[in-house]
């Protein structure tokens, strides 16, 4: 085991997926020589080079495009999108190209494109910086869809990502990078959890609080002070956002009882209001109380100075689990 | 004389910018005078487009692009434009008659196409409009692939690896990355130079003010990537005339972008070849990409759900069917002595097989089963998916026994 930071993990993960198939290849914005904004790319362009680590012009789209391209010739494009709130200009590539050809196609095209974009916000950035976009490709149908919130878990599911046939748009959330945790680069990645399965973060018995990403911690911290109040709170790290684990939510659900979901997106349309139906189709005679959503309000990102109230916090959280427990 | 201006031939001006269209010297020099007050003195007016056979059937030579054909190569040239007009000629008549959806009529730019087209390798890759039905004849790809898409019976279906030919895009422009990531892909794996492949990518002229068409410009320029960009300027982006996207003719925008460009006769078939076989050779050495702006006419409808008579005249359409591209290679051959009337008619019989082909094969074409709804979304099991289709093939199977809806 080592310690290391999520960002770090990140980087090994990509490391060993550049060593592990010839294919593999990483492109982005300033994923060179620079090692990314975030150095999540860090000395990979100096160790496997120009031809597979790729600083490309500042187009998403034509990243997108010709990653497109590439894994129609058989390569396994990683791209960087530098950060949320550019992913738009390569919607479109995303949307109505990578998502759909393998259907299009009846299955004769495979294009294993794998999309990091850091997400989130809490890092006091200007706009555009701090955006959680995930909705919007759960939305799409030929898309998988997850978030890490540990190093574990980037440093396995990201080779994940890249081993998987799909494309993969995947979450990285940018102000847990420094955030450091246990990691095993020696173990084999078979033996990792898939990366479709949620993973139980802390067991409780009285309410289950579903998030990811950026979340996962501060909903930890949110149980160890419910717990001092005599709550019981399980915490569940849905890691896969499309398709999500229902198997693992609503086995959950079953024994609790009650439900929050939390994510730093706005609710409405958001990743919980997708749950919450879920859950209510699923669950609904093991419900004590309504399914209830805890993320960001209907508005754009604030500005930073504002960020603080937008985002769930460990107050925000207990205040919901509190309201399961008033019905 | 090379390009006619269709204004000049006793139409009334419908769009009053379009001077610079076309115009034509005595040298068959094409003089592109300029949109308001836009190219005078600050850029070259004259525009050259290259020529190998004139409308009226007379061969033509040009010092940078000798072709040599042999009169049987000429005929098979004929005989591809034929067939896949007369592909086109069915496939709207079976839209008609409401046996397809829509369909893209490729009417007009035979040329253009089988002579791009029969200047691929069979290891080249190329990367079509949904207009390419030409291309994909030369390709190799059966006609009913393409009726598949346009009959809602699939979204393409076959397989692009199979016939180096990539599924039909709708979306404008999206093709151009693609082409330009598979040509990096090329290059990375090793396959420039000597022996090497290339990628030809279709757009059209509206295509050219998409952002991803000048994202792949970029691309490909900074990459040196093995891609030639044929834009098939039409002259029509449904109802929207060429000077709605460019001040300046189509194929000069590659000087901008680093890379080489230049206009061929789009309804001159043994010139696009020519032009095509130059550009792709240049790309497979390692050279990089080139633009050809083929100079070809749209004469039928952007689909047929489209009345091209509430925004063009016909005697736009009349002054360049006297430039059919399938015309002036008959003209040929019967002046050069080259095919006799049995010959003809012989393609005029084959072209009459594949007609009545199409239209059997199209009317025997089965609905895909409903749960093909579920197929090939993920290439990897789908909890989400494998419950719906569960639940859905349920609900089918709860009208078991009912008359077929």
């Amino acid at each position: 085991m080592t310690i290391m930071t999520l960002s770090k993990a990140l980087n090994e993960g990509l490391r060993k997926a550049l060593e592990n198939d010839p294919k593999v290849l990483v492109m982005g914005e300033d994923v060179g020589k620079l090692g990314g904004v975030f150095r999540v790319t860090d000395r990979l362009q100096k160790d496997f080079g120009e031809t597979r680590v790729i600083d490309t012009p500042l187009a998403e789209s034509g990243i997108i495009g010709t990653a497109i391209g590439l894994a129609l010739r058989g390569y396994r494009p990683v791209c960087e999108i530098q950060f949320d709130g550019f992913v738009y200009p390569a919607f479109d590539q995303i949307v109505s190209q990578l998502a759909k050809l393998r259907m299009r196609s009846r299955g004769f095209v495979t294009v294993p494109v794998t999309i990091r974009i850091p997400c989130g916000g809490g890092i006091g950035a200007v706009e555009h910086h701090s955006e959680s976009p995930e909705a919007l490709f759960a939305h799409t149908a030929g898309l998988r869809v997850v978030a890490c919130a540990n190093s574990a878990d980037a440093y396995a599911m990201i080779q994940q990502s890249i081993a998987c046939d799909d494309p993969v748009i995947f979450f990285e959330p940018k102000r847990r990078y420094w955030d450091k945790s246990e990691v095993d680069t020696a173990a084999e990645l078979a033996a990792a959890l898939p990366m479709g399965r949620a993973r139980t973060v802390l067991e409780g018995t009285d309410v289950t609080v579903l998030c990811y990403g950026p979340m996962v911690r501060t909903c930890v911290e949110s149980a160890v002070a419910a717990r001092a109040e005599g709550r019981s709170v399980e915490v569940i790290d849905l890691r896969s956002l499309s398709p999500l684990d229902l198997g693992a939510i609503c086995s959950s659900v079953r024994r609790t009882g009650r439900c929050v979901v939390v994510h730093e997106a706005p609710v409405t349309g958001g990743l919980g209001a997708e749950i919450a139906a879920r859950v209510t189709e699923e669950c609904f005679y093991h419900l004590e109380s309504p399914v209830l959503r805890v993320g960001g309000f209907s508005t754009p990102y604030p500005p930073s100075r504002l960020e603080e109230d937008y985002l769930p916090d460990l107050d925000r959280v207990l205040d919901a689990v509190d309201r399961t427990f008033a019905c | 004389m090379a390009l006619v201006n269709p204004t000049t031939m006793g139409a009334s001006e419908p769009h009053t910018s379009r001077e610079w269209h076309v115009a034509v010297d005595a040298d068959g020099a094409v003089t592109a005078p300029g949109s308001p007050a836009s190219l005078d003195g600050r850029q070259g007016s004259r525009t050259e487009t290259i020529q190998l056979l004139t409308p009226e059937g007379e061969r033509a030579e040009h010092p940078d692009y000798p072709l040599e054909l042999t009169a049987d190569e000429v005929k098979d040239l004929y005989r591809d434009l034929v067939l896949v007009r007369r592909i086109d000629t069915e496939a709207i008549a079976l839209q008609r008659q409401g046996e397809l959806g829509i369909w893209a009529s490729l009417l007009g730019q035979e040329a253009a196409q089988v002579g791009s087209g029969r200047a691929l390798g069979s290891r080249d890759m190329a990367f079509p409009t949904y207009r390419e039905h030409g291309v994909a004849w030369c390709r190799g790809l059966d006609p009913i692939k393409l009726l598949e898409l346009f009959r809602g019976v699939s979204h393409g279906g076959w397989d692009p690896a199979a016939h180096r030919f990539h599924l039909y895009t709708i979306v404008i422009g999206s093709q151009t990355l693609h082409a330009t990531g598979y040509a990096m892909g090329i290059q990375r794996d090793g396959a420039v130079g000597e022996n090497g492949e290339a990628v030809i990518v279709y757009f059209g002229d509206g295509a050219t003010s998409q952002g991803d068409v000048n994202e792949a410009f970029i691309w490909a320029s900074v990459f040196n990537a093995p891609v030639v960009f044929f834009c098939q300027n039409n002259q029509w982006a449904i109802s929207e005339p060429l000077e709605r996207q460019s001040r300046i003719p189509l194929y000069q925008r590659a000087s901008g972008f680093g890379f080489p460009g230049m206009r061929v006769d789009g309804n001159d078939v043994f010139a696009c070849l020519a032009v095509t076989r130059k550009a792709m050779q240049a790309a497979r050495e390692g050279q990089g990409p080139t633009l050809i702006e083929a100079f070809t006419y749209r004469m039928g409808a952007h689909t047929t759900t489209d009345d091209p008579s509430r925004y063009r005249l016909a005697s736009e359409l009349e002054a360049w069917k006297l430039k059919d591209p399938i015309e002036r290679v008959k003209a040929y051959l019967v002046r050069t002595g080259s095919a006799n009337a049995s010959f003809f008619e012989g393609v005029d019989e084959e072209a009459d097989q594949l007609g009545r082909r199409v239209r059997k094969s199209c009317l025997e074409m089965p609905d895909p089963r409903p749960l093909a709804i579920f197929e090939n979304v993920y290439a990897e099991p789908s909890t989400l998916l494998d419950a719906e289709r569960e639940q859905y093939a349920a609900y089918l199977d709860s009208f078991a026994g009912e008359a077929p809806r």
